[in-house]
């Protein structure tokens, strides 16, 4: 199991035991985390799975695939450099504690 | 409002339900699939799934997602007849009285008048996805009828794992409903480079134990016949409850039917074309899910704003990632870019913008068609950069 922590736009946290291999986006819908809509299902076809990773997890979370920057695009929210699709961002142990923070909106 | 009843437990119906759980519902949600099992993704099942069979990736929520949020999924019940006097939903022996209905019944395959077409198989729904890919357990002759975006999805993965394809459409090219001349050549070219066997103008006049035959005569030898000739609204419960139905439930832009009572949304919903104003009937997950965050957010009253989100769309088929922002005629003109994008207008207005693996251009297409429309003149001011437009 993987510790991540959804902190919503109004400070709300909601912490969840996900299952290795699942992706952060995944991970919300299956715990009903509001807040992540994952429209194409994890077919980077659309923006509704975006989410800020927590500075301190950056590093290990890594860079943006292909293709992320473009689909970001259309983001309903301000983009930041820590903004990622959560659809692309897979659970492995040494994420374990992962930290996001969500946009106020995704459509 | 105690009591919304949902019809229909596809991608559509379920954003329904949590858009209103969401948006502040607080009272009695019941949503009723006519499939057994939990509601699921249809797009993936003619792409990821038939390659690797994992039904689990399909399911949209969990079984405890229900629970939690207070949503009552009913599945395995069809939805026999609407009495709009007394508010109710009847099926079987069971009734549900509603103070809003919300029709998200979605479409069934178009099953033309083919003799021996009940050899062929469907692919629509989960059960039809597993059907066929257990028929192509070894290598087959695969044979399709319709080269619209499921048959040629379904070809370039039969084809990539090694099967021998054959595509029959009736039409001129293919995809023709949905993309520009242009891109119907760009496909053919792939197919074809695929090893697929494509013929065009080619309504399909037989199905038999040997395979199917062509209009032409012409007999094309299959172990594996599979549909794909496109769908037709499921409008009947509307039609016999007095609704107004024409190529599916007509409704207004604010996607309510001519009863206050009732909405429709999603591929069975005709409604007003933002941009024109014509009806039209969009076969996608945009348009289901928006559709129903429009419906929720009407009805609990966080706004009153009429429908007018761009439509897109978006197909994969082998190594090309094909996206159609907004919305074209048939006879819209088209105009090639550089880079393969192809431009879709309606008179001077950008009415759509059609791409291959070029996700960025799509997105701005699809943030800018959300604005004030496009002339073409000020799109060739920029070279075609429809982010500096």
């Amino acid at each position: 199991m993987v510790k991540v922590t959804y902190v919503a736009a109004d400070g709300t946290e909601t912490i969840v035991d996900a299952d290795e291999g699942s992706t952060v986006m995944q991970t919300a819908l299956d715990n009903s985390v509001d807040g992540i809509v994952g429209e194409c299902g994890g077919a980077m076809m659309c923006a509704t799975c975006h989410c800020y990773v927590d500075d301190a997890w950056s590093d290990k979370t890594g860079p943006r695939q292909d293709g992320e920057d473009d689909m970001l695009e259309c983001a309903a929210d301000a983009v930041k450099p820590s903004s990622r699709l959560s659809c692309q961002i897979k659970l492995t142990d040494a994420l374990d504690g992962l930290v996001v923070h969500l946009p106020q909106d995704q459509v | 409002m105690d009591n919304i009843v949902i019809v229909g437990a596809g991608q559509g119906g379920l954003q329904a339900a949590i858009s209103l759980r969401q948006d502040g519902f607080t009272g009695r949600i019941t949503l009723i699939g006519g499939e057994e099992g939990l509601p699921y993704q249809r797009p993936p099942l003619s792409k990821a799934y038939l390659k690797t069979g994992d039904a689990g990736a399909l399911r949209l929520r969990p079984a405890s997602f229900f629970a939690k949020a207070g949503i009552d999924l009913i599945g395995g019940l069809w939805v026999d007849h609407i009495d709009r006097n007394a508010q109710t939903v009847m099926a079987g022996d069971r009734v549900f009285p509603y103070d809003h209905l919300i029709l998200a019944t979605g479409t069934r395959n178009l099953r033309p008048p083919i003799p021996g077409l009940d050899r062929a198989l469907d692919l629509r729904t989960l059960q039809d996805a597993s059907r066929l890919r257990a028929a192509l357990d070894r290598p087959k002759r695969c044979a399709v009828i319709g080269g619209g975006f499921i048959g040629l999805e379904f070809a370039a993965v039969a084809a990539g794992l090694g099967h021998d394809v054959t595509i029959a459409e009736a039409a001129p090219r293919l995809m023709a409903r949905a993309v520009s001349p242009a891109m119907s050549e760009r496909f053919h070219a792939l197919h074809r480079d695929l090893g697929t066997t494509l013929h065009l103008n080619a309504p399909v006049t037989d199905v038999t134990e040997d395979g199917i035959t062509l209009q032409d005569g012409s007999a094309i030898g299959a172990d594996v016949v599979l549909l794909a000739a496109g769908v037709r609204p499921n409008t009947h419960l509307a039609k016999v409850a007095g609704l107004p139905v024409e190529n599916g439930i007509v409704v207004d832009a604010f996607l309510l039917t001519n009863d206050p009572a009732i909405s429709a949304l999603g591929d069975c919903a005709v409604f007003p074309n933002p941009n024109t104003g014509q009806p039209v009937r969009l076969e996608s997950v945009q348009a289901a899910t928006d559709h129903a965050r429009l419906i929720s957010r009407r009805i609990t009253g966080k706004s009153r704003d009429p429908y007018a989100a761009v439509p897109w769309f978006w197909s994969d088929q082998a190594d090309a990632k094909l996206q159609i922002a907004g919305l074209a005629a048939p006879d819209d003109e088209a105009l090639a870019g550089a880079d393969g994008t192809i431009w879709r207008f309606a008179g001077d207005r950008l009415s759509a913008v059609e791409t291959v693996n070029n996700a960025k251009t799509h997105m701005q297409a699809r943030k800018r068609l959300a604005g004030v429309p496009i002339d073409r003149a000020a799109l060739f001011g920029t070279g075609f950069d429809i982010s500096a437009v």
